[in-house]
C-alpha cells in the first residue's frame, strides 16, 4: 500500500518502450506500443491512450487518466452548500447545466425542498439547450476527427447562438451559476422567448443540414457504419448509459424511465439505434436534437406563472426590495450570504440524464452548511472503461472514430 | 425505491441466505439502504443482481470521520425493469481497509473502485488491476479522506524530483 518513491516511478516511466518489440511471433510479425496524447486533438481532451498493436490492429488499449484531476469533489466539502454550484459546474465543461441540476436535486432531497414549476420549466428549457450545446460540440470536434473541417464551424455557429442565450439568462456563457438550491437564479429576462423561438426555428433545419452533409459522404459512412459495435447486455455490465445504450437498441432514458423536473409533461420521442455501431451513435445523438428542440418549445409554450425559485427563506434569498423594508429579510439575506444554509444529516443520490447518461450525485450532510461528501458519477468516467473492449482487433482508424462518438469529456472523467 | 416494508423483506432475504451479512437497513426520504458485513459484499450484490438489481450506476467511497469504521463503500444498484434503486454500504476501518472486489459481477466496476482506492486507501481484494488511477502514481496518502489537509503541496520538478515529496518525509 506504501506509495511509490520518484526513483521507481521514474524506472517505471523509463521502462516503457516505444520500440517495435518481438513478442515471440517470429521476426515478420511483431507487436507495437504506440502512446497516444496525452495532447492529442483527437483524444478530446488530456487522454493519454497506450495502445499495443500488431500492424495497424489494436488488441490491447490502456487509458490512462488523471492528467486534469483538480480535486473538486475535495474543493467541494470546504465551501458551503450554495458555492459549491459553481465548481461543481466546471467538472463536465460542456454539461455545466447538469452538474448544478444533479447536485441541486440531491441537496433538494435532503432538505425535502418543492421547486416551484415555473423552475422546473426554466430549467428543462436550459438543461436542453445545453443538451443540444454538449452534442454541437460533440458533432464538430467528432466530424473534425473524421476529416470534415467545415462541420466545426458549422456547429461552432450554433453553439454560438446557445451561448448568446445562457447570456442573457444570466450574465455568463459558460458556468453560469443559474441554477439554485430550490429553483434557479433570477427568471428569464424580456426578449429571451423571443430569441428562443427564433432557435427553435432555425435549429432542426440547421440539423438537416448537418445531416445532408455528413450522412451523405462516403467517407463519414465508411468509417462510421458497421465499426466497434457492442450490444446491449455488455454495455450495461460496464454501466453505459445515455445514447451509447440507446444506440445499440435499449430505449433506457432517465427523463423517461424516472422523470424528474415535470419531464412528464412533455411529449418527446427517445431515438433508438439497432446494432450499436458508431454510425447509430452518430444517428441516435443527431435525433435528440430535434427531440431536445421539441422539449424547448413545449416547455416554452407551457411556462406556468408563478415564483422562479422556492419562497422558503431558510433557502433561497429574499428579493432585493424586501431588503429596503423589511428586517427579517435582511437578517435572512445576511444569514444565507454568511453562512449559507444548514443541511439536516443523511446521504441522498440523484441521477439525472445527462447528455452523455446517467449522471448522478451523491450529496452527505453532516448537519453543517459544508457537505461532508460530494461524488459525482460522470457518465464519461464509466465510459472509458468501454474503449478497450469496443476497439479491440479495430483499425487504429476507427479507434479515433470511437473515442469520438463515445464523447468522452476528460473533465468530467478526471474531476 | 423499495417502501421500507419492501426493504425489510429484501434484508430478511438476505439474511436468511447468509447469516450475519445485514448489519442494518435504513430507510429516509425514499433512500433504501443496506449496510452489510465488508466479507459479504460479492454474495449480497449477487443475490440482489438475481432480485433484478442488475445495473450499479455508483460505487463510491465516504468518510463517516470521526465515527467507526470509518470508511464506507457505497454501491448504487439500479433494477431497470422496475426503475426501482437500492444502497448497498459497506463500512470498514482505516486500520484494514479491505473489501472484496466486485468487478467479476460488474466489470464497470474496475474504474470506480480503482478511484475509491485512490481517494480512500480502500483495497479491493481480487482486483484485476488495483493502482492510483487520477493521483499521480507516486502520491502519498488519501486525499478524500477527512483528516487530509487542503492546501499547498510542492510540485514535482526535475530540480526537486530528489527532495520533492514522496522522499524526505
Amino acid at each position: 500500500m506504501s506509495a511509490l518513491d520518484t526513483s521507481t516511478y521514474r524506472q517505471r516511466e523509463e521502462s516503457i518502450t516505444y520500440q517495435a518489440e518481438s513478442a515471440g511471433m517470429g521476426e515478420t510479425h511483431e507487436l507495437l506500443t504506440l502512446n497516444i496524447g496525452p495532447h492529442h486533438p483527437a483524444t478530446h481532451g488530456v487522454l493519454r491512450l497506450l495502445t499495443t498493436m500488431e500492424g495497424e490492429v489494436i488488441r490491447d488499449v490502456k487509458p490512462i487518466i488523471g492528467y486534469v484531476h483538480t480535486g473538486i469533489e475535495k474543493t467541494a466539502e470546504q465551501k458551503s452548500y450554495w458555492k459549491v454550484i459553481p465548481v461543481i459546474e466546471r467538472m463536465d465543461y460542456l454539461s455545466y447545466y447538469f452538474n448544478a441540476m444533479a447536485f441541486c436535486g440531491a441537496v433538494e432531497d435532503l432538505l425535502e425542498v418543492e421547486v416551484p414549476e415555473r423552475a422546473q420549466y426554466l430549467r428543462v428549457i436550459h438543461l436542453e439547450l445545453d443538451r443540444i450545446m454538449s452534442h454541437m460540440v460533440w458533432l464538430g470536434t467528432s466530424a473534425l476527427d473524421l476529416g470534415a473541417i467545415s462541420m466545426f464551424w458549422y456547429c461552432f455557429r450554433e453553439r454560438e447562438t446557445i451561448l448568446d442565450l445562457f447570456e442573457m439568462s444570466s450574465g455568463q456563457r459558460m458556468h453560469t451559476r443559474y441554477f439554485q438550491v430550490g429553483g434557479v437564479i433570477e427568471d428569464i429576462p424580456r426578449g429571451f422567448a423571443s430569441k428562443l423561438r427564433q432557435f427553435c426555428n432555425e435549429m432542426p433545419t440547421r440539423a438537416d443540414q448537418y445531416a445532408d452533409l455528413l450522412e451523405k459522404n462516403q467517407i463519414v459512412l465508411e468509417r462510421l457504419r458497421g465499426t466497434c459495435a457492442m450490444p446491449a447486455e455488455e454495455l450495461l455490465k460496464i454501466g453505459v448509459t445515455g445514447p451509447l445504450l440507446r444506440a445499440a437498441g435499449n430505449p433506457w432514458d432517465l427523463r423517461k424511465a424516472a422523470p424528474y423536473s415535470s419531464y412528464d409533461k412533455f411529449d418527446f420521442k427517445i431515438p433508438v439505434g439497432t446494432v450499436g455501431d458508431n454510425y447509430d451513435r452518430y444517428r441516435v445523438r443527431h435525433a435528440e436534437i430535434y427531440e431536445s428542440v421539441k422539449i424547448i418549445e413545449q416547455a416554452l409554450e407551457g411556462l406556468p406563472e408563478g415564483p422562479f425559485i422556492t419562497p422558503d427563506r431558510k433557502v433561497s434569498l429574499p428579493p432585493r426590495h424586501e431588503l429596503a423594508t423589511s428586517m427579517e429579510a435582511l437578517i435572512h439575506h445576511f444569514k444565507l450570504v454568511t453562512e449559507g444554509f444548514r443541511v439536516p444529516p443523511g446521504e441522498a443520490y440523484h441521477a439525472i440524464e445527462g447528455p452523455r447518461g446517467e449522471l448522478g450525485c451523491f450529496v452527505r450532510a453532516d448537519g453543517s452548511g459544508k457537505p461532508a461528501r460530494v461524488h459525482m458519477r460522470d457518465p464519461s468516467f464509466t465510459h472509458l472503461q468501454a474503449l478497450a473492449p469496443m476497439v479491440k482487433d479495430a483499425y487504429l482508424a476507427d479507434m479515433i472514430a470511437t473515442l469520438a462518438m463515445l464523447d468522452p469529456i476528460l473533465g468530467g472523467i478526471d474531476r | 425505491m423499495p417502501d421500507a416494508t419492501g426493504l425489510e423483506l429484501i434484508a430478511h432475504e438476505l439474511r436468511e441466505a447468509n447469516d450475519g451479512s445485514i448489519l442494518q437497513t435504513e430507510f429516509r426520504r425514499g433512500r433504501a439502504v443496506l449496510e452489510i458485513a465488508p466479507e459479504h459484499v460479492p454474495a449480497v450484490l449477487q443475490q440482489l443482481h438475481d432480485k433484478g438489481y442488475t445495473f450499479l450506476a455508483s460505487l463510491h467511497g465516504v468518510d463517516y470521520y470521526p465515527d467507526e469504521p470509518r470508511l464506507g463503500v457505497l454501491y448504487e444498484l439500479m433494477d431497470m425493469r422496475e426503475v426501482d434503486r437500492i444502497s448497498v454500504k459497506a463500512r470498514v476501518s482505516t486500520e484494514d481497509p479491505r473489501v472484496p472486489t466486485a468487478t467479476g459481477l460488474f466489470p464497470g466496476a474496475n474504474f470506480p473502485e480503482r478511484e475509491v482506492y485512490d481517494m480512500f486507501g480502500v483495497v479491493f481484494d481480487g482486483h484485476p488491476d488495483m493502482r492510483r488511477i487520477l493521483m499521480p502514481e507516486d502520491f502519498e496518502g488519501f486525499p478524500q479522506r477527512r483528516d487530509f489537509p487542503v492546501g499547498g503541496e510542492p510540485v514535482l520538478f526535475t530540480y526537486n524530483e530528489e527532495t520533492g515529496y514522496g522522499k524526505d518525509q
